[in-house]
């Protein structure tokens, strides 16, 4: 069984996110990278799917050539094969990131299609929805996004997605796309023998490019800051009368 | 032409998120000059056009066909598409929740058209200047469409849904799509409700201790709430460091990172490591006697007073309201 | 939260283990009014403390390190915050294995409880350990694991309960206020933050790596780099979590590769000093809001961690596998000169630096500062070595701070050589000769920005003239010369000519100065035109604060010359105690003169070849200044000596230097006159002579009497420390200052062996410390060959009962035992009756 991952490099911000000068980027200067959580949930996903169907895991990320450090991470924690499409680090928009990604897939397979194709629901930064539901339509094949737990039976593919009150059951052929969201599973870290092998898998190029789409980015704009403030309910134990008002309007109780 | 508003519901529930994308619709439809239409996908939900002519739907088209008796993303982004068609929509819009954007991203695979999730706010001048959120809300993007058909969401609970001053007609018009069967395959097939295995990583309630809880034996009241709100007990890395819990209880960056709809951090100071596992958390009330605490100064709410007192306290308050 | 105070007594900001510290010990000493702010949360504001690995080793070569991290370790003991986890530094090579026999000697020293472990006795103790790469370990049971955070919070807690402190976190810091303050030090006035402005007379900047940033806001310099430390926390790991404990098996110091293992509960935390140093600026060090863990916890950067990677799973396999769950580039501090940053800031009065502090020694750091702001001197132990005020201007640039700081990251682990020299930024300050010296390829040592020569390689053809020899171990060898023993002795035979330009000479002038001169020191100096005073200034307790010479130069001018070591704290001290009223001016000179000494039984016959001038015992007496032209050069000559051998300190400006150097040497030619580095100026020849050095045999633990330095009488007029001064005359020395011959310098492998002067222990005949009465241990202060009496010399503090001529001792070195004798007490072991010296 083969699986791919799509991933996408993002920053590690906390709190607050400075937005640049010039408004088009995140101020990165003292922030790390990482892979958009749902992402790498969806690797930890192919990992302990490929383990249990005795597959391959290929991770295949569009950014600037830093994002080997994503593929690296991935490579560290299991995955087999590594792709990266360089770009020169600037906002691709959705569609033209769809568009790369399918031409790349398509490239990758050859004609022998990967079994399933994994997404991240949205992004962790720009947070589009999208690219991974344009990529399968443009690869033929049903998708379904929000899955948080997938079953693979011979060729039938099942996928849960949350809802309120528990779970969708879909039922997908074989080849899909999925889009994982956090929670699926909780994501191993990699182990010290992990990192240090992981430097040694072969990372492939995909030089592919494709026109933008109709959605422009002008500039990023910090929101107006909101103060929170602590609301405080009380400093003796008759705060609990108003705790449990709390509870109920939240409706855990 | 018209705007299109994708009403969302579950087999014949009509969503929140819906009302408020008639509310913002109402706007966008106005400084249009363009009629408000909406739809609803799947004939069990015609009953809702009442509701969506209150919320200023002046014609609500349903669509029903033997593949919409259930949810599937590509059967309703076809319908849609179809009837936008038919229409000859200027734009078609959703809210911007799970389904809604999922819609509407099927909806721009098929057109190959720009679809803009999570807008804020929607200039319909020349070109469209769009508001919509990045990194869920911590940003905003400014952005221009340029697309025959505008498609786009709408950030959910951006707007407070309001029915429109003057009900309109609603004229309910049926719309029958044209779908192939393959499109079954994304179909819901099952639904599965969820009763037990809580973790900590999934349950809707976290009460966590820390340093301030004392002692093994003083989770025992922690124990007692978390069990009467159906959640877990969580704690911090001071507190598995002195053997009171396991490690599989962290809450924290080595830990399990949580995000329940309520997270009780009771004697917790709030160390960066635990506030990173814990910051995804809906609601945060703190339980602690030290005004300054970290975890206090970033909570939602706050008790300031000793926690083997408040605690108990609460969970008594929630067995009289349950007896009463 | 109460309402944020307009003022305030004492503001001290961060609010770290050195914040809370400080302000629990000024509470202790009696301060109220205390104002404590932080910009970011409590407990963890997200500096250093906050991710801290905890632990302490106990032992370290250098004194003041030594002694305030047991002090510390003692403070978290008594709170109840530490645990004795036991600690070992692994050896994998043999080099290394040397340095754990040093490292013993230390150990011993400051009565640290310590052993040698083999290979398998290390795997007895921590049974996950690789002993196949190892050689060896040294076992350190009292090495202890604290609670950083919690012991801040209730040393902030005891303070608060006391009444006698407010707290504020999230409070940034905008600006510190300063006004005009008389001779030209400005004065703190106000601290401006964004919870509103506070006036405050005392100011403490404890705000680890953001300290510089934060006093330049007041115009003052805190000489720090922020650094990164990466460590990694990986695990779980059974072994680890079956002990139920936070720290179950000892810490492993992997100090070949630069790296730690500690266990932290179930995880192992893995920490290296071994990566490339990595400095990051205070602006670049992101906010609480905008950093994804801490301020201080930057984002790891993996590719620099692998190599220690891959050493830590040889080292323990177990690692390989075990998940990194958390791994930072921790940020902490570094100084230029690796010591901490403490004492008032030398640019603005009443504001304090309390900085480049870690966890170890936070405590017992926070102490210091706080005993000094309460009695002008810590009264724990003398920390000249951390005194904000040593450094140059020079030194508290950016780029020096860096260098240094990039130079040393690597040695955290490493094995520095007493006489380490720095590579980086050097030539910083060199003498009117400096090309001169390099012609006759001097060998520079650096002291504080200075360039001075050891030792003339020009020279090497007394080894073979006095008979010498390499030693016999590379360590003994290493910094060091058998030219420089040829020097000596050619300086005892002819005579030598000493580069001195490196001395620190101020001038007090105006009406007042000579009063205040007579109230810096111990000794008179309003004696007439001409004459010098070498004499001790103490601080308030009466121990030493400096020792130095002062001149009457003129009716209303006295010229102080001091050490390169102490210029900073002298000249600090100067301007703190001067009078307010305009009747003294401070002038630094030591850019505008130069001094060169002569010195040797054929100094006169130099000398006199350039002068008429009578340079006899009448004519230029001993601890004269006299004016003169030499070859046409007009000179100052000063008759004194620090190698016990006639001669002079000759002052010239220094534009006339290398023409009094090129005369100097030219009539030294026909007796025997050679360059002479400070291989014999500042060693050899000074321990001979039983002569003492400012931070050596010279701390502020020690008076004057016990010194051997106390004159027969005291002078009337008053002075700093005068009124202690007396009560120690009262009372007698409790120690006294000895020179000790080593008798057999043979070790176990049958080398001859040559301490340091690392405070190596004195030991009883029988192996015992030596400990007097006031708890001070005897150790080693100052050690160097005696090539005029045949044997190696040390120098070092008895107890009285001890103090004895001809008392058998041993001293240790490198974890061997070599017997010495008590040479002498107070005096000298060559030419005790300062014959060569008068005539």
């Amino acid at each position: 069984m083969r699986i791919l991952c799509c991933v996408k490099r993002v920053p590690a911000p906390g709190a607050k996110i400075n937005v640049s000068a010039d408004g088009q980027s995140v101020e990165t200067a003292h922030l790390g990278f990482t892979t958009s959580p749902h992402e790498e949930c969806a690797v930890e996903e192919a990992i302990q799917l490929a383990e249990r169907h005795d597959g391959t895991v290929t991770v295949l990320t569009l950014g600037p050539p830093e994002a080997e450090e994503q593929l690296r991470y991935a490579a560290s924690v299991g995955a087999h094969e590594l792709v990266l499409i360089p770009t020169d680090g600037t906002n691709w928009d959705p569609q033209r990131t769809a568009l790369a990604l399918t031409k790349a897939i398509v490239e990758l397979e050859s004609g022998d299609p990967f079994d399933l194709v994994l997404f991240g629901n949205e992004s962790a930064d720009s947070g589009g929805f999208q690219v991974g539901v344009r990529v399968a339509h443009a690869l033929g094949r049903p998708m379904v996004n929000g899955i948080k737990g997938i079953d693979i039976e011979g060729d039938q593919i099942t996928a849960r997605r949350a809802v309120d009150a528990g779970f969708e059951v879909y039922e997908l052929p074989r080849p899909a796309v999925l889009g994982v969201k956090e929670g699926i599973n909780l994501p191993r870290y990699p182990t010290m023998k992990g990192r240090l092998a992981s430097k040694k898998v072969e990372m492939a190029t995909a030089d592919v490019d494709a026109e933008p789409g109709g959605q422009l980015m002008v500039k990023l704009q910090q929101p107006e800051e909101q103060v929170s403030k602590t609301e405080i309910l009380g400093d003796s134990p008759e705060a609990a009368s108003k705790v449990v008002d709390l509870l109920e309007e939240l409706g855990v109780l | 032409m018209t705007l299109l508003v994708v009403l969302e519901h579950d087999r014949g529930e009509m969503a929140e998120a819906s009302r408020e994308a008639l509310t913002s619709a109402r706007d966008l439809a106005a400084k249009l000059d363009e009629p408000l239409h909406a739809v609803l996908v799947g004939e069990e939900a015609e009953p809702l056009a009442e509701e969506a002519a209150k919320f200023g739907a002046e014609v609500v088209h349903v669509a029903s066909h033997d593949l919409l008796t259930d949810y599937g993303p590509d059967a309703w982004a076809e319908t849609v598409r179809q009837l936008a068609e038919e229409l000859d929509a200027v734009a078609v819009m959703a809210v911007g929740t799970d389904r809604g954007n999922e819609v509407m991203a099927q909806i721009a695979a098929r057109e190959d058209l720009p679809f803009v999730a999570n807008c804020l706010s929607v200039d319909a001048g020349d070109p469209w200047e769009l508001t919509r959120v990045q990194w869920g809300g911590s940003l905003l993007e400014d952005v221009t469409l340029d697309a025959d058909r505008k498609l786009l969401s709408i950030a959910h609970h951006a707007v407070v849904a309001e029915p429109a001053p003057e009900a309109a007609d609603g004229d309910v018009e049926q719309f029958e799509p044209d779908l192939d069967d393959e499109m079954s395959v994304t179909m819901v097939r099952d639904r599965v409700v969820l009763t037990q295995g809580i973790t900590l990583s999934t349950a809707p309630v976290v009460v966590s201790g820390g340093r301030g809880v004392g002692s093994a034996d003083g989770f025992a009241v922690l124990d007692e709430l978390a069990e009467l709100l159906g959640g877990v007990v969580g704690c911090s890395r001071a507190v598995t460091n002195n053997g009171w819990r396991p490690h599989a209880s962290q809450v924290g960056q080595t830990g399990t990172r949580i995000a329940p709809e309520i997270y009780i951090a009771t004697g917790i100071s709030g160390a960066i490591q635990h506030w990173v596992g814990a910051m995804a958390s809906k609601k945060i009330l703190a339980i602690n006697t030290d005004p300054e605490a970290n975890m206090v100064v970033k909570a939602d709410y706050a008790v300031l007073a000793d926690l083997h007192k408040v605690v108990p306290a609460i969970s008594e308050e929630i067995r009289r309201r349950r007896a009463g | 939260m109460s309402e944020f105070p307009s003022s305030a007594k004492v503001v001290v900001i961060g609010a770290g283990i050195v914040g809370n510290c400080l302000v629990g010990h000024l509470a202790d000493l009696g301060w109220t009014d205390l104002v404590l702010i932080d910009k970011g949360p409590l407990p963890n504001p997200g500096g250093s403390t906050g991710h801290a690995s905890n632990f302490i080793f106990p032992v370290d070569h250098n004194k003041e390190m030594a002694l305030l991290g047991v002090q510390s370790a003692n403070q978290y003991r008594d709170l109840g915050m530490s645990v004795d986890s036991g600690g070992i530094e692994v050896a994998r090579t043999q080099e290394r294995m040397d340095e754990l026999t040093r490292r013993m000697t230390s150990a011993t020293a400051w009565g640290v409880e310590a052993k040698l472990l083999t290979p398998a006795e290390v795997k007895e103790l921590v049974p996950f350990i690789n002993e196949e790469v190892i050689m060896g370990g040294f076992y350190c049971p009292t090495v202890s694991v604290v609670d950083s955070l919690e012991t801040g919070t209730v040393m902030r807690k005891k303070a608060l309960d006391k009444g006698a402190l407010q707290v504020f976190a999230n409070t940034e810091v905008h600006d510190i206020e300063t006004e005009d303050g008389p001779n030209g030090l400005p004065k703190v006035t106000a601290v401006v933050t964004s919870q509103g402005r506070i006036e405050a007379e005392y100011v403490v900047v404890a705000c680890g790596v953001w300290s510089n940033m934060v006093a330049q806001m007041a115009g003052a310099t805190i000489p720090l780099a922020p650094a990164v430390h990466q460590m990694a926390d990986v695990g779980p790991m059974d072994v680890l979590a079956e002990t139920n404990n936070e720290i179950g098996y000892p810490i492993v110091r992997d100090m070949d590769t630069f790296c730690y293992e500690r266990q932290s509960s179930g995880s192992m935390e893995v920490g290296s000093y071994g990566h490339r140093p990595i400095l990051h600026r205070p602006e670049e060090i992101p906010s609480n809001e905008e950093a994804a863990l801490s301020p201080t916890e930057m984002p790891f950067t993996p590719d620099d961690f692998d190599e220690q990677m891959e050493q830590a799973i040889e080292l323990m396999d177990m690692l390989g596998d075990a998940e990194i769950k958390y791994a930072i580039n921790g940020l902490l501090s570094l100084t230029p000169d690796a010591m901490p940053c403490l004492g008032e800031t030398v640019e603005v009065r009443n504001l304090w630096s309390a900085a480049a502090v870690w966890v170890k020694e936070g405590p017992g750091m926070a102490q210091v500062v706080a005993e000094w702001m309460t009695y002008g001197y810590p009264r724990v132990i003398d920390v000249h070595a951390s005194d904000i005020a040593r450094f140059y201007e020079w030194e508290r640039g950016d780029e020096h701070i860096w260098a240094r700081a990039d130079e040393h990251f690597n040695k955290t682990y490493g094995i520095v050589h007493p006489s380490e020299q720095w590579e980086t930024r050097r030539q910083l300050q060199t003498s009117p000769y400096y090309s001169r010296q390099e012609a006759l390829q001097a060998e520079f040592f650096e002291a504080r920005g200075w360039e001075r020569p050891q030792w003339y390689n020009s020279n090497a053809d007394l080894i073979e003239r006095y008979g010498l020899s390499e030693r016999q171990t590379e360590w003994d060898n290493r910094w060091w010369s058998p030219i420089t023993m040829g020097e000596h002795l050619n300086l005892r035979e002819n005579c030598g000519l000493v580069d001195l330009s490196a001395f620190q000479v101020y001038e007090l002038s105006g009406p007042g100065a000579v009063q205040f001169a007579e109230y810096l020191a111990v000794n008179k100096v309003d004696k007439p035109v001409g004459s010098s005073t070498y004499t001790p200034w103490l601080n308030a307790d009466g121990g030493f604060h400096s020792d130095l010479t002062m001149m009457r130069t003129a009716e209303d001018t006295v010229r102080i010359v001091t050490g390169v070591f102490d210029g900073g704290r002298d000249s600090f001290w100067i301007r703190k105690h001067m009078p307010e009223d305009g009747s003294v001016t401070f002038t630094d000179l030591t850019k505008t003169t130069t001094t060169l000494g002569v010195w040797g039984p054929n100094a006169p016959k130099v000398v006199g070849k350039l002068t008429d001038h009578d340079l006899s015992q009448e004519g230029s007496p001993y601890g004269s200044l006299r004016q003169v032209e030499l070859a046409g050069i007009p000179c100052t000559l000063f008759r004194i000596s620090y190698v016990g051998d006639t001669g002079w300190e000759i002052y010239t400006s220094w534009d006339n230097g290398p023409a009094l150097w090129d005369a100097l040497m030219e009539a030294g030619q026909e007796h025997g006159l050679r360059p002479t580095g400070g291989g014999v100026y500042g060693s050899s020849g000074r321990v001979e002579k039983g002569y003492r050095l400012m931070g050596a045999e010279l701390e502020s633990e020690y008076n004057p009497v016990e010194a051997g330095l106390a004159r027969p009488k005291v002078k009337a007029a008053d002075f700093i420390g005068k009124e202690a001064y007396l009560k120690a005359r009262e009372a007698g020395p409790a120690a006294k200052m000895c020179t000790f011959t080593v008798e057999d310098n043979t070790d176990s492998q049958g080398r001859k062996r040559f301490m340091q002067g690392g405070n190596e222990p004195i030991l009883t005949a029988s192996g015992e410390r030596i400990v007097d009465s006031h708890g001070r241990v005897s150790v080693v202060t100052t050690a160097a060959p005696g090539p005029s009496v045949g044997k190696h010399l040390l120098l070092g503090y008895l107890p009285v009962d001890l103090a004895v001529v001809g008392t058998d001792l041993q001293v240790m070195y490198m974890n061997e035992l070599f017997p010495i004798k008590v040479a002498a007490v107070e005096g000298s072991v060559f030419d005790p009756e300062d014959t060569r010296l008068k005539s």
